[in-house]
């Protein structure tokens, strides 16, 4: 009964930690609270209209919710470039990061389901989801093996730092052989949450926009790239306003599995561009409407190239080690292709797989206030659970969390 | 399949074997195919591990038996939980004394209904007992009766359609008769059938055709092309429906069953033609104009949030009619008929035209063919 003890000590512990702190700490999560009110009451309009409050219709049937699903999927699987050098090649720099990045993966994956959930016409029967009292249609749908993998890989994720965390709060060092397959087993695992969510697209050959052996690989490289971005910001934030010390070279090891993902990525851009245009089918109608427009409908044209050369530049300027070696070229470049990704893998993939339609026909996608205000509600959902998570883990880790045995 | 092709391929039934095909993996959709241990196939042995490991559970799943049935403490305590987690709108009402009869039972059926289980994997008495449910809601909401059945697929069938392009001048009888017969959303102007009107001299250019006209038909120089769900018999659709709320009948109709749809959308994704209808907001059909010879697959009502589509009009060709849209068409461009009959109509086209799908690369497998005199 003692690890009881300490739990409930720990959970009241970290209630205490986190609602205390600076003026500035509330200020952010009062803002984030305010964001995910007005989520919820967007939300709740959608509840009560149903889906036709959004921009969706018959031939643009998944737009912003999935777009961000999609994209968050990757940010989760990144997680996974920190844990493999910390827990298996015994590469100390990242200890610390580690824990962020896995705190990361689980706000992540929340607003993951979030999305999923958004975007399903009948939340009230969710439950014919669950394995077990529902029924799932397990080999044959990809999106009842993602189902199936995301909550594995969110499992893995709460549990690995949770015990690390909760060895530490006693004041006792993790012992390896206990973390260590669980840590192993989520570095194939992330590999595998991203090839599922590639396939439920590619798996379609209603869909040549999606239909395409390249769409995995580049699922990959682009997270790759996206996820440790936002890790670097996030530690760079961290290391602003907490004492918790982040050294330069983990950031600088970071930066470089940032660089060669961004590189590969490219690559394969390279190669995806090539075939679309050199020999056009109409299997290419999708990618130009996506570059460069069809029949005058281009709603798409001001993202995606803003996307492309936001990416172009980011990798350029990080392939020059003098430049990348620079933090505040490098948070810059962090945030470029941050948000270059987040479009390219957002909307800029899911949206053109509908247009032109399976008879041809275009309708373009505009997502509506409503719509908008939910995938808001639900970013700052994301946001706020990850500070919960990092403020408890950062004072568990700077040693202000202890357990007291009394 | 019969021979080692490396897709797959429909089979007209010409070297039929029972009970080797169909989409039942459950082993007990229709007509209970529920042990054959021999043989098994990749399905069947998924299945097969799955019953040694957790056995009788799976049998009861997806809630497949109401609450009137015995349960033991954990059945019973898994439903509890469920219900606590999902209809605890529910509970208030059904739990009320002060209620009255009337608004009781309807909250006793609107949360059996909650809690139904998959309409795939039900034995008739169930689908007997949903059907009448449904029938008995519908009538303490509106006073009248309407008349649902849950009539399985009979034996030897196979159904197959035909469409003349040499024929149809595009009056879009078929859109009308549909909308009315199946109780399609009036607000949002729902139609399963396209018509696409082409024109001459340019082939069969869907991208350039009209979907959407609104002028005096037949125009000049133009000629005309339905589409609609084609039942395909390798539906990419099925396939990818995460809880199975969608699946081949064995009379080759593709259905849904839509208190068992969770609305995700993945179906429409997958369909390469355009075949399916999601219901964005609340259906609405004025109660004058409802359709009351209903089908539980077919022409039931639906509500928001869920899937629908062509059924061949399950609920008239399961009856021996052809489907409304095959009644309507003025110019007899549209045939419909068991494919497995030697004798029917469809197969005299198939035999005598020059045939053909559209998208046959795709190896969906349609049973939707068009032809011209
Ligand atoms: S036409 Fe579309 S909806 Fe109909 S069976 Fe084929 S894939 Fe499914
Ligand atoms: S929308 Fe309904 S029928 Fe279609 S895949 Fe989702 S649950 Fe299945």
């Amino acid at each position: 009964m003692g690890q009881f003890k300490v739990l409930k000590s720990l959970v009241v512990d970290s209630l205490d930690t986190i609602t205390k702190g600076s003026l500035k700490y509330h200020l952010w999560m009062g803002f984030l609270t305010i964001v995910i009110l007005i989520g919820m009451y967007c939300y709740s309009i959608q509840l009560d209209e149903g889906l036709s409050v959004t921009g969706m219709n018959d031939r643009v049937s998944w737009g912003l919710y999935i777009s961000n699903f999609t994209f968050l999927v990757g940010v989760a699987a990144a997680a996974v470039m920190l844990v493999m050098p910390t827990y298996i090649l015994k590469d100390i720099d990242f200890k610390q990061a580690v824990l962020i990045g896995e705190g990361l993966a689980v706000a992540a994956l929340i607003m993951c389901i979030a999305f999923v959930i958004a975007d399903m016409g009948g939340p009230a029967v969710l439950w014919h989801m669950i394995p077990g009292i529902g029924v799932f249609n397990f080999p044959n749908s990809m999106l009842a093996w993602d189902v199936i993998v995301l909550n594995v890989y969110l499992f893995i994720n709460i549990s690995i730092p949770f015990y690390i965390l909760f060895r530490h709060y006693q004041g006792k060092e993790a012992k390896k052989n206990v973390y260590l397959p669980g840590a192993i087993l989520s570095v194939f695992w992330a590999v595998a949450i991203h090839l599922v969510t590639a396939f439920l697209y590619q798996g379609l050959q209603a869909r040549p926009f999606w239909n395409n052996a390249l769409l995995g690989p580049r699922f990959l490289a682009s997270a790759f790239a996206a996820g440790p971005a936002l890790i670097i910001l996030v530690l760079a934030i961290i290391k602003r306003f907490t004492e918790f010390k982040v050294e330069e070279k983990t950031i600088k090891k970071i930066a470089m599995i940032v660089t060669v993902a961004a590189q590969i990525n490219l690559i394969m851009l390279i190669s995806e561009l090539f075939k679309e245009f050199y020999a056009p089918t109409h299997h290419s109608e999708s990618a130009y409407y996506l570059f460069f427009g069809l029949h005058g409908k281009t709603a798409l044209l001001p993202w995606i190239w803003t996307a492309i050369t936001l990416n172009v530049i980011a990798t350029a300027m990080l392939t020059f080690n003098k430049l990348r070696n620079n933090l505040n070229v490098l948070y810059l470049c962090c945030i470029m292709l941050f948000v270059a990704i987040w479009i390219e893998k957002g909307f800029g993939l899911i949206v053109p797989g509908f247009i032109p339609g399976p008879y041809g026909k275009i309708v373009e996608y505009l997502p509506t206030g409503i719509e908008v205000g939910v995938t808001l509600g639900i970013w700052a959902l994301g946001a706020f659970i990850f500070t919960i998570l990092a403020k408890t883990a950062i004072g568990i880790e700077l040693g202000k969390l202890r357990y007291k045995r009394k | 399949m019969s021979e080692n092709k490396k897709w797959y391929s429909l089979d007209l039934g010409l070297n039929k074997k029972k009970g080797s095909s169909g989409s039942c993996g459950c082993g007990k959709a229709e007509g209970g195919c529920n042990s054959h241990k021999e043989e098994l196939s990749a399905e069947e042995f998924y299945e097969a591990a799955i019953n040694a490991s957790i056995g009788e559970e799976r049998h009861k799943d997806g809630f497949e038996q109401v609450f009137d049935v015995k349960m033991d403490r954990r059945t019973a305590f898994k439903k509890l939980t469920a219900s606590l987690l999902i209809g605890a709108g529910a509970v208030s009402t059904s739990c009320s004394l002060t209620t009255s009869g009337d608004a009781k039972e309807k909250a006793q059926i609107d949360w059996e209904e909650q809690f139904k289980g998959n309409y795939k994997l039900m034995t008739d008495d169930e689908k007997k007992k949903t059907v009448d449910r449904l029938m008995r809601s519908y009538e303490l909401r509106t006073g009248k009766n309407i008349s649902m059945t849950a009539e399985n697929a009979a034996e030897d069938v196979l159904f197959g359609y035909a469409f003349n392009i040499s024929k149809c001048q595009g009056y879009m009888d078929c859109v009308s008769a549909c909308v009315a017969e199946n109780n399609q959303d009036r607000n949002s102007e729902m139609q399963y059938i396209r018509i696409h009107e082409m024109k001459d001299g340019e082939g069969f250019k869907f991208d350039k055709a009209d979907d959407n006209y609104y002028h005096e038909v037949p125009a000049e120089g133009h000629f005309y092309m339905g589409t609609q769900c084609f039942h395909c018999d390798d539906p990419p659709c099925v396939d990818v429906c995460p809880v199975q709320a969608t699946w081949k009948e064995e009379d080759g109709l593709v259905v849904i069953d839509y208190d068992w749809c969770i609305g995700c959308r993945y179906c429409m994704a997958a369909c390469p033609y355009d075949g399916r209808r999601f219901n964005w907001s609340k259906p609405e059909v004025p109660e004058n104009e409802v359709n009351k010879n209903q089908h539980y697959l077919g022409n039931r009502m639906r509500k928001k949030g869920v899937m629908e589509k062509c059924t061949f009009c399950v609920q008239r060709t399961r009856k021996g009619k052809n489907p409304a849209c095959v009644e309507a068409c003025p110019t007899g461009a549209r045939i419909f008929g068991n494919l497995l009959d030697p004798n029917s109509s469809i197969r005299w086209v198939l035999e005598n035209k020059k045939v053909f799908r559209l998208k046959e690369d795709l190896g969906t497998e349609p049973k939707f063919w068009y032809f011209m005199d």
